[in-house]
């Protein structure tokens, strides 16, 4: 359970006055609970439109656990001319009599056109020093995000909220030379990638990787782009030739259509539009080698469904047991994937955008 | 998936390029037979961790689950134990498809453990997974029972030919106590080694599951500062401690069989002793990091007998004080004989003879009934050579002090003197402390849901090798022999204190216990 130990606030304040009272509120809050100590693992700068500043910390409070340790919330609204922050400390109960009561601050600022200018100066004295820091704008501003990024070691964004597919890979790309990119359109393929490695791991089925005919991926309608970068995932870890890249050109309805080439053979890509997915991210995926065997995925209750079938086998259908995680569990793995490396998410990126190209 | 005529499992594969990048590495389907499947161990730990590992869809594509237990039972019934132990002792709530999808692949075999029809059934119910699953499946069969049911089992799977297969991996896990003595755990180890091959055992340890004892290895191996200092020539003396606030509760019949040094000291301490003082390893492959600390162990010289009361203290918890209520002395608990010469504290002082360690004393306690629930290493530095400040009207320059807090309040407390603010030159010691909780997102693992994971895919790093169990009991056995031999009444110390005074017996001139 979280529970708000201090809050402080004023209006007309500045950056100086908003670091003094995130000190004072601590060394408040530990005088009174000697078991409160501060999280120290995490920066948050979040770039948000004021009317949605709710919504956004309606999204956050589901994180759980991987709530950043200090979150700075710049809420933006264009005619704002004065500086108003909210700083609150809020505590989780120790889990056992004796144990540490992790403390984290949460800093609103309140500012407007006027304020952009100085961004910079209003965001750095409010992050800690030396802890690395997570910048997410979730609505858009892509200037603020290059203006922040000097602050920033990471950057949070969702691919698949562009409304072009295409844009979003090449601002993935781009940002990925200047800061490590989260994209949460990535996480949410993870299971997804995770199994079809499991799959194809056994020794008897892992030689066939380089077999593959067929991808088919089915996709939430606004998650081209998490399809694509399943695919290019596959592309970029199989080697899949790059002097001849597929192209995904629109069939009917949404769908994509291709070939790839691998070392032996060619392999025909799909990507489809799965309407009845009520969330982002994928809905199945269609994996075809060359030897006859065809392994399917789609989302289940309690795990994804798996189908299995081959030249010499009866097909097989069982349920792989997994939680769903949510839209919320999605950001927090978001946030928490802001101190780890995956070094497969580039190359993935960059097959996705010739793909699509 | 049909076992396809001539597949190559025999021949080297080629590495799976899809796993690079991915946290989950893939575990091969297995089926997991539970021996002891309705005790408190399997209760407690193994079925909420495994409901855990399903939940974060990290058990394998394909996985099934045996339990065998004594009681008739069918295996509609033992679904719904299994279901109410992982409800009431998950660290999680359970998600109900996701324990639903679970316990479909769950199936329970009656019977004692040294019946044939127990194996023969257990055969036939893994070869119906295996043709459902349509594909071999590794085999992990894990003892959960009470010690001497060990050497049966196992000598039944052996029997019965389900200690190998053909076409699959079949490991064997194996709970702690690895014997009783230095003579039994050899002859445990011929027995499960007349069965199976060393590789394919994993003996367990919990504690190597827990975070915070494998960072104890991140810690001094990945950070250039603590290793020049680890040795003889910086280090006045090492304390490990575990120290528990409760008494033996409902455990009388294992504890009093048992004690302090058995339960504590000869396996979870020892392990930490390995991990403070073992040199790096090459890589940290299991056999490099087990090969290391079988030199720590084999560097540490047999007490003999004429040395132990000058090494090793014992005593029980008495009639005192904890957590504001008052508590009974341990020969008052129920199920503990009136007579009882078991103690619930022991306290050894352990030297390690090679080159790094020689002349450093490592003193270990543990005991029930404590002032406090704490484990941890405690590494003193001798005092600097000369000191130029006057220590008048200070708490005085103190030796650092590294600390290594395992549970509570994972982290490491580096003590240091510094200057009390004002104008005279006055030092006391202050502490920088590193929280584990303060500086990771990620909530740790239980440590049975890695086990679990390693023994699945076959990584024995966190498990213990033969040589090491053994040379463990080389060094604890001479003393537990000696105070078996030795006439009670054991010295007492007040629960919730700080232990018995017998145990300053142990410390060199100018060495001090931690407070508990």
């Amino acid at each position: 359970m979280s529970r708000t130990d201090a809050v402080w606030s004023e209006q007309g304040t500045t950056p100086d006055a908003i670091e003094a009272a995130l000190r004072q509120l601590l060394v408040e809050a530990h005088a009174e609970r000697r078991e409160i100590v501060p999280a120290r693992v995490l920066n948050m700068i979040a770039f948000v439109d004021l009317d949605w500043t709710g919504e956004i910390a309606n999204r956050l409070r589901g994180v759980g656990r991987y709530h950043a340790s200090r979150l700075v919330v710049l809420a933006y609204e264009p005619k704002r001319q004065r500086l108003d922050a909210r700083v609150t400390v809020s505590t989780d109960d120790p889990a056992a009599p004796g144990e540490l009561a992790l403390a984290r601050e949460t800093v609103v600022v309140e500012l407007g056109d006027r304020h952009l200018d100085d961004l910079l100066t209003i965001a750095d004295p409010l992050v800690v020093t030396d802890l690395p820091t997570l910048l997410w704008s979730p609505h858009g501003h892509p200037e603020i995000v290059d203006w922040l990024l000097p602050l920033a070691q990471a950057v949070l964004l969702d691919s698949v909220e562009e409304p072009d597919y295409e844009e979003a890979l090449a601002r993935a790309a781009a940002l990925s030379e200047r800061a490590y990119v989260v994209d949460l359109a990535w996480l949410r393929s993870t299971p997804w990638r995770e199994r079809v490695a499991a799959l194809f791991d056994p020794p008897w089925l892992r030689s066939e990787l380089g077999l593959l005919s067929s991808v088919s991926v089915r996709h939430h309608p606004a998650s081209t782009v998490a399809a694509a970068l399943f695919v290019g995932w596959l592309s970029s870890r199989l080697g899949w030739d790059p002097a001849r890249p597929a192209r995904l050109l629109s069939a009917h309805s949404g769908e994509l259509t291709g070939r790839a080439q691998a070392s032996r053979q060619e392999i025909n890509l799909r990507l489809e539009v799965a309407p009845e997915l009520q969330v982002p991210g994928l809905q199945g995926l269609t994996v075809e080698t060359a030897a006859g065997h065809r392994v399917r995925l789609d989302r289940g209750p309690g795990g994804l469904r798996a189908r299995f079938s081959g030249p010499r086998e009866e097909d097989r259908e069982w349920t792989i047991p997994g939680a769903s995680r949510g839209e919320t569990g999605v950001l927090g793995e978001g946030i928490r994937q802001a101190l780890l490396r995956d070094p497969t998410y580039l190359p993935a990126v960059g097959a996705a955008r010739a793909m699509l190209a | 998936m049909a076992v396809a005529a001539g597949r190559p499992t025999e021949r080297p594969q080629p590495e799976n390029p899809l796993t690079a990048g991915l946290e989950r590495q893939p575990v091969p389907p297995t089926s997991l037979v539970i021996f002891g499947a309705t005790g408190d161990l399997a209760r407690r730990k193994l079925l909420p961790a495994l409901y855990n590992l399903a939940h974060d869809g990290a058990l394998p594509e394909r996985f099934y689950l045996v339990g065998v237990a004594r009681k008739e039972k069918a295996h509609e019934d033992y679904r719904q134990e299994c279901e109410e132990a992982i409800e009431r002792f998950s660290r999680r709530k359970p998600d109900p498809a996701v324990l639903g999808g679970l316990l479909e692949n769950v199936r329970y075999v009656p019977g004692t453990f040294d019946e044939d029809s127990v194996y023969d059934t257990l055969s036939e119910q893994l070869g119906a997974f295996e043709k459902e699953a349509g594909e071999p499946l590794n085999r992990a069969f894990y003892l959960s029972t009470a010690p001497s049911f060990f050497p049966v089992i196992v000598g039944k799977l052996g029997d019965s030919k389900l200690s190998h297969h053909e076409d699959a991996q079949v490991r064997c896990i194996i709970e702690k106590p690895f014997g009783t003595s230095l003579e039994e755990a050899r002859e445990l180890n011929r027995e499960v080694l007349a069965v199976f091959e060393e590789p394919q055992i994993y003996r367990i340890d919990h504690y190597l599951g827990k975070e915070t004892v494998q960072n104890l290895l991140a810690f001094r191996f990945a950070n250039g500062m603590f290793e020049p200092l680890w040795n003889r020539n910086y280090i006045d003396y090492v304390q490990i401690t575990a120290a528990e606030d409760l008494g033996i509760g409902t455990r009388a019949g294992y504890y009093d069989s048992a004690g302090a040094l058995r339960d504590l000291i000869q396996n979870h301490m020892m392990q930490l002793l390995c991990q403070v003082a073992m040199e790096p390893p090459v890589n940290f492959t299991a056999e490099e990091v087990r090969n290391e600390k079988v030199k720590v162990l084999a560097a540490i010289p047999e007490p003999k007998q004429q040395e132990i009361a000058e090494m090793a203290v014992r005593a029980q918890y008495g009639r005192g004080h904890a957590g504001g209520e008052d508590v009974p002395g341990y020969l008052e608990e129920d199920g503990v004989p009136a007579d009882s010469n078991t103690e619930t504290y022991a306290a050894l002082r352990l030297e390690v003879d090679n080159w790094r360690w020689a002349g450093v004393p490592f003193y270990l306690r543990t005991g029930k009934r404590l002032a406090r629930k704490v484990t941890e290493i405690a590494v003193t530095l001798k005092p600097v050579p000369h000191l130029a400040f006057s220590q008048d009207g200070s708490l005085g320059v103190q030796p650092n002090q590294l600390v290594l807090t395992v549970q509570p309040n994972e982290g490491v407390s580096l003590r240091l003197g510094a200057k009390i603010p004002g104008t005279r030159m006055l030092i006391r010691p202050v502490n920088m402390e590193f929280l584990y909780g303060t500086s990771f997102l990620s909530q740790s693992p239980e440590a049975y849901e890695r086990l679990i994971t390693d023994a699945m895919r076959g990584d024995p790093t966190l498990f213990t090798r033969n040589d090491e169990v053994e040379a463990q009991w080389r060094i604890c056995d001479p003393i537990v022999k000696a105070w078996e031999a030795a006439p009670g009444p054991l010295p007492q110390y007040e629960a919730g204190s700080q232990g018995p005074d017998e145990a300053e017996s142990l410390l060199r001139e100018g060495d001090r216990w931690r407070a508990i």
